[in-house]
């Protein structure tokens, strides 16, 4: 009954898409503004739909309704509630049905923030999202439908793999990263709906456009910080970042979404590389798409891949139609967006950005080069090779230190031209930082020269970004009489964006950190103990105490209880385990960590005696783990600044070509409101 | 619009579509073996059970010590790895019971190898899911595993009379897998350089 109702609504979905798309064309074409009202009821009409085929099958799942097929498949009257409810997207159908549940819910919101503005590009707009919802409700009522009715019903299903109900980071890591998928559909669509009008060359699409991939970028860049703490946290092997094919699809949209993020100040202030603009918001688009198409098709090997039959024709169907139709497109209006503006000087914040999109680029191409490669040499010689972490590795730490030297240089660097002498005096503090870095890196015993680059460099950036915050504060402290804190909180609601993207880059400089020190200066034994026996290393000393075992819902668990020692004396404790599942032929080990802000200790049981006389761990102990989630959270936290609404009656905040910037500040300064931040438009 | 430029742009994007259309006709799990073509890697190793009458051959099994591989030469080798852990196995146990049982005393052998994993566990297998009715070898340090390069268990080996490995199974075997690479490999003729000096293999 309940899957009944849930396909009929994605039915009745999918033939309202359809219909949408005419009536917004229609509509705009013969400007009548009532068949697009009617096209924008369509979007919401679809997102309630999707609303009661979504919520249809939470139902299901949480009432172990086996006649329906994905809980069938998935469900397990034993998994505990909370793993039932993220069962949804735990297999293929599930994760499509929430997919177009959220770009539903995306489109709703984009309609709804623009239904009064008339432009052409619009309903264009609407259309192209009601296209992308299209092609996934085609996928739910046919290849991916999760609602087959199963006869007869089995009495119980099989659960979730194991692997996926082993943490709670399973229920933020694949929600957020559809998000930001997702997210990134909608500049895509507004870029599209521009080209239709035959807007492009405004600037008005790539200001809203801005404001979603601000949000999508958040979004993506907290999922892929979830995934490798995910990873980290469950797979045992004490790292966070494999190359996997998978992996790499999502960091490829965010590298050219952190591109674009850039690149539009550059057209914000100087009206320059508007064709570059486009290109990078339809290929943000066309990466996530890529990224749908190798997770959901099997065409790669990974830990992601859910393979199978017919859906990969379909994905294969849908990408070449989006990556062919937005090309051409672009290609095709390239010539309306040709623009005059040029640099003034290679010292110039401008040329910053442009050696910043030019490196993103480069490391984009190289990361998209090594996923598909093992393709390219098959197809084109019919070998079989695997690209792995020493060829990316190689290939993008170079430039990644190159970025990180641009995360310093550019907020020192103004707009136009730099004089030398300002230059000289905003690098002193940062060059000092630097040799300061590479000091403290040196001295912590750090020989890799990438994980001295990244403190040097990271100290570099770190020491320049907060410059920019000193400044600032300063400034205002002096001439408005103001304490530290209101002055910054002040300096924040002068200029979100470019505060919240100061405070993106004290996230980056710590990810970057946290990953340099964790991947160079990691100790790592295995050894075999037997109860009481104790073992070193990097200076932590850990007592293996008893192994235990016991019986759990659908899995039985042995854990081995090691203890770390100081002085002799047991001052906490590690219990790594390994977990067996009915369903599964191996166990799924589960490690345990200790973290901290200096160090990790993370320990893996990796085998055991039966009677418990022995039990072999891994011992791990990775400094500075951490810094990469706080990191994470910094930048994220950086985006919801700038992304953090004005409120009404304050100036935008795109300041005219030729304003310079004190005086843009000052004028800002005069509006500013003395209410608190609260009040949201 | 300019078309021109559009066309071009739909000239560079269709050879990407190209490349993933193409990989999805490809298995990415399928790993290559070198191994088919070429000459199987000699061994010798112990057997810790001859194998047992099964249901199916309820006559007596040669009494064998220990199986080396060039002995056999000339006769069809079908090489079996797995082990106790391995649940797969489990669900191959019955069709390698099966058809081996077809052919004792022909001139198809059939020989398991235990990976990783004791004798004792491997007995204690047998008296849960049945006997089959060829040898079991150990296996030590898995060096006979590495050389056949392999990649988990279970993984079977179908050896010609010419000692080359013909096929390679990832993954259990069923009964029409292993009838069907049987009935091709009996049909090989022995090459004439290749028999001479064959010792003759005693049933």
């Amino acid at each position: 009954m309940t899957g009944l109702l849930a396909l009929s609504s994605l039915q009745v979905a999918l033939v309202v898409a359809i219909v949408g798309i005419l009536l917004l064309v229609a509509g705009v074409r013969r400007e009548q503004p009532r068949l697009v009202a009617a096209g924008y009821s369509a979007v919401y009409t679809i997102f309630a739909l999707l609303v009661v085929s979504t919520a249809a099958m939470v139902y299901a799942l949480v009432t172990h309704d086996f006649s329906v097929s994905y809980v069938a498949q998935v469900g397990s009257r034993a998994t505990p509630l909370f793993f039932t409810i993220i069962s949804l997207w735990g297999a293929l159908e599930g994760s499509i049905l929430f997919w177009a549940f959220l770009l539903a819910g995306f489109s709703a919101l984009a309609v709804y923030l623009h239904r009064r503005e008339s432009d052409a590009m619009w309903p264009y707009a609407a259309a192209t999202l009601l296209g992308i919802s299209v092609f996934f409700l085609v996928l739910l009522v046919g290849p991916a439908n999760p609602f087959h009715v199963v006869s007869p019903v089995p009495a119980d299903g099989p659960g979730p793999n194991p692997l996926l109900q082993n943490h709670p980071l399973m229920a933020v890591h694949p929600p957020l990263l559809y998000l930001g998928y997702v997210g990134f559909a909608v500049p895509f669509a507004f870029a599209v709906g521009a080209m239709f009008a035959g807007t492009v060359a405004d600037d008005k699409w790539i200001r809203a456009a801005r404001l979603w991939s601000i949000a999508a970028w958040a979004f993506l860049t907290a999922a892929i910080i979830a995934g490798m703490w995910w990873s980290y946290e469950v797979l045992g092997w004490g790292g966070y970042w494999a190359w996997d094919p998978v992996e790499n699809a999502s960091l490829m949209p965010w590298l050219t979404a952190t591109a674009f993020l850039h690149s539009i100040m550059v057209q914000e202030r100087r009206a320059m590389l508007k064709v570059w603009n486009l290109n990078l918001v339809v290929i943000t688009f066309v990466l996530t798409v890529l990224g749908t198409f190798l997770t959901r098709s099997g065409i790669l090997s990974s830990v992601h891949a859910f393979t199978q039959g017919t859906i990969g024709y379909y994905f294969l169907f849908f990408i070449a139609f989006v990556l062919v139709g937005s090309l051409a497109l672009v290609a095709g209006h390239t010539p309306e967006l040709r623009t005059k503006g040029k640099l003034d000087s290679m010292a110039s914040r401008e040329s910053a950005f442009m050696l910043n999109n030019l490196l993103l680029s480069v490391l984009t191409f190289t990361v998209l080069l090594g996923t598909l490669f093992p393709l390219i040499a098959e197809a084109l010689r019919g070998i079989k090779v695997s690209v792995g972490a020493p060829f990316f590795n190689m290939m993008t730490l170079p430039t990644v230190c190159a970025l990180l030297f641009l995360l310093g240089v550019g907020p020192a660097l103004p707009w136009r031209r730099a004089d030398g002498d300002e230059l000289k005096r905003k690098l002193l503090a940062p060059a000092i930082g630097l040799v300061i870095g590479a000091v403290l890196a040196f001295a912590a015993g750090l020989r890799d020269l990438y994980a001295v680059l990244a403190f040097a460099l990271g100290a570099f950036a770190l020491v320049s970004n907060l410059q920019e915050f000193w400044v600032a504060i300063a400034a205002r402290m002096k001439a408005q009489k103001e304490s530290p804190a209101a002055a910054l909180v002040r300096v924040f609601g002068s200029n979100r964006h470019r505060y919240g993207g100061y405070v993106t880059h004290l996230g980056v400089i710590a990810v970057a950190v946290g990953i340099a020190a964790s991947a160079s200066a990691k100790h790592e034994r295995e050894v075999t103990l037997a109860p009481g026996q104790t073992v070193q290393v990097a200076g932590v000393t850990l007592r293996f105490d008893e192994l235990w075992g016991r019986q759990e819902p659908r899995r039985f668990s042995v854990g081995a209880d090691v203890y770390v020692l100081r002085n002799g004396r047991p001052v906490s404790l590690i219990a790594p385990r390994q977990h067996f599942y009915e369903t599964q032929e191996e166990p799924v080990p589960t490690p345990a960590v200790l973290t901290s802000m200096r160090r990790d200790v993370y320990v893996n049981l990796m085998a055991f005696k039966e009677d418990g006389s022995s039990a072999t761990i891994r011992v791990l102990v990775e400094p500075l783990v951490m810094w990469i989630w706080i990191g994470g959270l910094v930048a994220c936290f950086g985006a919801v600044i700038a992304l953090w609404p004005r409120r009404r009656g304050t100036p935008p905040q795109v300041r005219p070509v030729d304003a310079d910037q004190p005086v843009a500040r000052k004028r800002q300064k005069r509006k500013q409101p003395r209410v608190p931040a609260e009040v949201s438009v | 619009m300019k078309w021109r430029l559009s066309a071009i742009a739909v000239a560079l994007a269709i050879p990407a579509v190209g490349l993933l259309g193409f990989g999805l006709t490809r298995d990415p799990g399928e790993i290559p073996s070198p191994l088919p073509g070429r000459a199987a890697p000699q061994f010798a190793l112990a057997a810790f059970t001859s194998g047992a009458p099964t249901s199916m051959h309820p006559g007596p099994v040669p009494k064998v010590d220990s199986v080396k591989l060039a002995d056999l030469r000339g006769q069809v080798v079908i090489l079996n790895f797995w082990a106790s852990w391995c649940l797969a196995c489990r669900g191959e146990h019955e069709a390698l019971a099966t058809v081996a049982s077809r052919y004792v005393g022909s001139d198809v052998h059939f020989v398991g190898v235990l990976y990783n994993d004791a004798p004792s566990n491997g007995m204690r297998w047998f008296q849960e899911l049945g006997p089959v009715p060829y040898p079991s070898l150990v296996d030590p340090g898995t060096h006979t595993a590495i050389d056949y390069g392999l990649y988990g268990v279970p993984e079977t080996f179908f050896i010609g009379r010419d000692g080359r490995v013909a096929y390679k199974q990832t993954g259990p075997v069923t009964d029409s897998l292993l009838e069907a690479h049987i009935a091709e490999l009996r049909a090989q003729p022995v090459a004439a350089t290749e028999t001479k000096g064959v010792p003759e293999v005693k049933p």
